[in-house]
């Protein structure tokens, strides 16, 4: 189920003119802000980590815009019903969903990272050339957990867009893809050590330009189970209320 | 846990609460439906008609459990539908009319194939079971195609074969003929009648009293969320026995000759069908009183079309109904 329901969301999302217009645009957009930022930073060394921590925004960006504008979109289209209506779990319905906005946002750091080599010469020397696809996989995992955690509250919310937009800013921002923690205030440290999004960007950034890749890769790991299983339990009781509210249709 | 009826509906009430307004947030609960009771045998086809907002859609979504009722408890073969959910869905299937419920970017075939996983088809069984639906809804040659590029009536043809895919032991179908052609329409309707004779139970929510009329088994009719009436359609006709109907077609009738015509002596209903620019006035009277001629009078220096004087049917029924309710 989780493999074919992955499959087809992702062929559907893929398929969208929209996401492909985003697609295309955006990882330009964000290779060049990045760029742009560290060299008027004088830090030209720092180059390649500056577009793998703008291509992890494209990510998150995906997950965060896919797991809220895809069960809006699955709102819109009346198949939210129809999926929420089948003998499964929530978790097992809504998990793939969450999961293709991942992989769909993969393309935006695949992406990002060509084109910092395309239009800036950056030269794709990594630290850890072998645990960067792992680091990758295990971020987008971890992205797809968390986005899990979100799409509860999109199940229920009938405006699940705008709680999107609010989050995607400061999630980014604290956990560190591109700006280092050391410089946020002390407050968001806390905040910034529960998101696996910090240690997924962290395992990236140690596979690129050096570090122990392997813890970070851990704690990403454990904190997307504790995603999975707080969203599969808010899933259970968000569903029984949405069927209260009655918020699963459009109208 | 097996029950003979396939579905139980007992005291069923459900209401909708919206809030308005941020600074001083107003509550409003609006009662959708206010206790409905009626048993649908196995293998039985069931109609539910009534008029717009009167309740059908509300019922239906929580005998399918997409809703939690407010009050009163119902059953689907014999499992209750807000504590036994999981058992419940199992056994049903949804389909409803109009564009929406499909991956439109998805080709037919990768629809059935989603819907085949998530509603538990084994894996061994699903191509034949997804190459014998599209057979039945004659889409078997198209299911490559993109369900964006499909017609409405294609697409509501895809809807059933996506409900079938569990072959489920009750079906509810909420108005799946709307916006079909006649023809579309016609084989939709031999579908449903041969669904029926295979044993599958089917409730049908629709506006067409044709349609229900030669399917079902027995019709409830509903409005302001209560069943008004409950028979075999031979049963509801009778309802409006001793009535005659004069069907005038006028073009630009005013409101002042609508209020006439309801006054004139022995008249019992009236309704106005507006096609365009025309207007299908039924005036329903007691059967010994002769109304045409006073009813042309009233219209007279009004734009006529047909008119005709008939007996009853049970689409006039219908209109007897929801009028008293």
């Amino acid at each position: 189920m989780l493999m074919v329901g992955t499959l087809m969301h992702a062929k559907h999302l893929s398929r969208s003119p929209f996401e492909i217009a985003i697609s295309l645009v955006v990882p330009v957009v964000q290779a060049v802000l990045a760029v742009y930022l560290f060299r008027s930073g004088g830090e030209q060394d720092r180059l390649l980590q500056a577009a793998v921590g703008a291509g992890l925004m494209g990510v998150w960006s995906s997950v965060l815009f896919g797991s809220g504008g895809a069960i809006q979109n699955q709102r819109w289209q009346g198949t939210l019903e129809m999926i929420m209506m089948a003998p499964r779990r929530p978790v097992v319905v809504i998990l793939p969903l969450t999961i293709a906005t991942g992989i769909t946002g993969t393309y935006s750091l695949l992406a990002t990272l060509i084109w910092g080599r395309v239009l800036f010469g950056i030269r794709l020397d990594f630290a850890h050339p072998y645990a960067f696809p792992v680091a990758a996989a295990v971020c987008i995992v971890a992205l797809g957990m968390f986005g899990l955690l979100l799409a509860s509250t999109f199940v229920l919310m009938r405006n699940a867009n705008a709680l999107a937009n609010v989050l995607e800013y400061p999630v980014w921002l604290v956990s560190g893809m591109l700006v280092p923690l050391t410089v946020l205030p002390t407050w968001t440290g806390p905040i910034a050590a529960a998101l696996p999004t910090t240690w997924g960007a962290r395992a990236l950034h140690e596979a690129t330009t050096g570090g122990p890749v392997w813890p970070s890769v851990a704690m990403c790991l454990a904190i997307s189970g504790l995603c999975l299983a707080l969203g599969a339990a808010a899933l259970t009781v968000v569903e029984r209320r949405a069927r209260v509210t009655a918020t699963l249709a459009l109208a | 846990m097996e029950s003979d009826y396939a579905i139980e509906a007992e005291g069923l009430r459900r209401a909708y609460r919206s809030r308005t307004g941020w600074l001083r947030p107003r509550l409003t609960t609006v009662e959708a439906v206010r206790g409905v009771d009626f048993t649908v045998r196995r293998g039985e086809l069931f109609g539910l008609l009534g008029p717009n907002g009167a309740g059908k859609t509300t019922t239906i979504k929580m005998l399918n459990t997409l809703l939690i009722p407010t009050g009163g408890t119902a059953r689907i073969c014999g499992f209750d539908v807000e504590k036994q959910t999981r058992e419940v869905r199992r056994r049903i299937g949804y389909v409803f009319g109009g564009d929406r419920g499909l991956y439109d970017r998805l080709s037919a075939l990768d629809n059935l194939r989603y819907f085949a996983e998530l509603y538990g088809v084994p894996a061994r069984d699903q191509r034949k079971r997804i190459a014998e639906l599209l057979e039945l809804v004659r889409l078997a040659g198209r299911e490559h195609e993109r369900v964006e590029g499909y017609s409405r009536g294609m697409r509501q043809r895809l809807h059933i074969a996506r409900g079938l895919l569990h072959a489920p032991e009750v079906l509810f179908l909420d108005e799946p003929s709307i916006g079909v052609d006649p023809v579309a329409a016609r084989e939709l309707r031999q579908t449903v009648a041969n669904l029926a004779a295979t044993g599958t139970t089917v409730l049908l929510t629709t506006h067409y009293m044709a349609e229900a009329d030669e399917l079902c088994d027995r019709i409830a009719v509903i409005a302001d969320g209560r069943i008004q009436a409950l028979g075999t359609p031979a049963e509801l006709r009778s309802r409006a026995d001793g009535r005659r109907i004069v069907e005038v077609e006028a073009y630009g009738v005013p409101d002042t000759a609508l209020a006439a015509l309801r006054d004139l002596p022995g008249v019992r209903e009236t309704a106005v069908e507006t096609r365009g620019a025309l207007q299908v006035l039924t005036v329903q009277s007691d059967a010994h009183v002769d109304i045409q001629g006073d009813v042309l009078r009233e219209l007279a220096g009004i734009r006529l079309g047909r008119v005709d004087s008939r007996e009853p049917t049970l689409e006039d029924a219908y209109v007897t109904i929801v009028g008293a309710s």
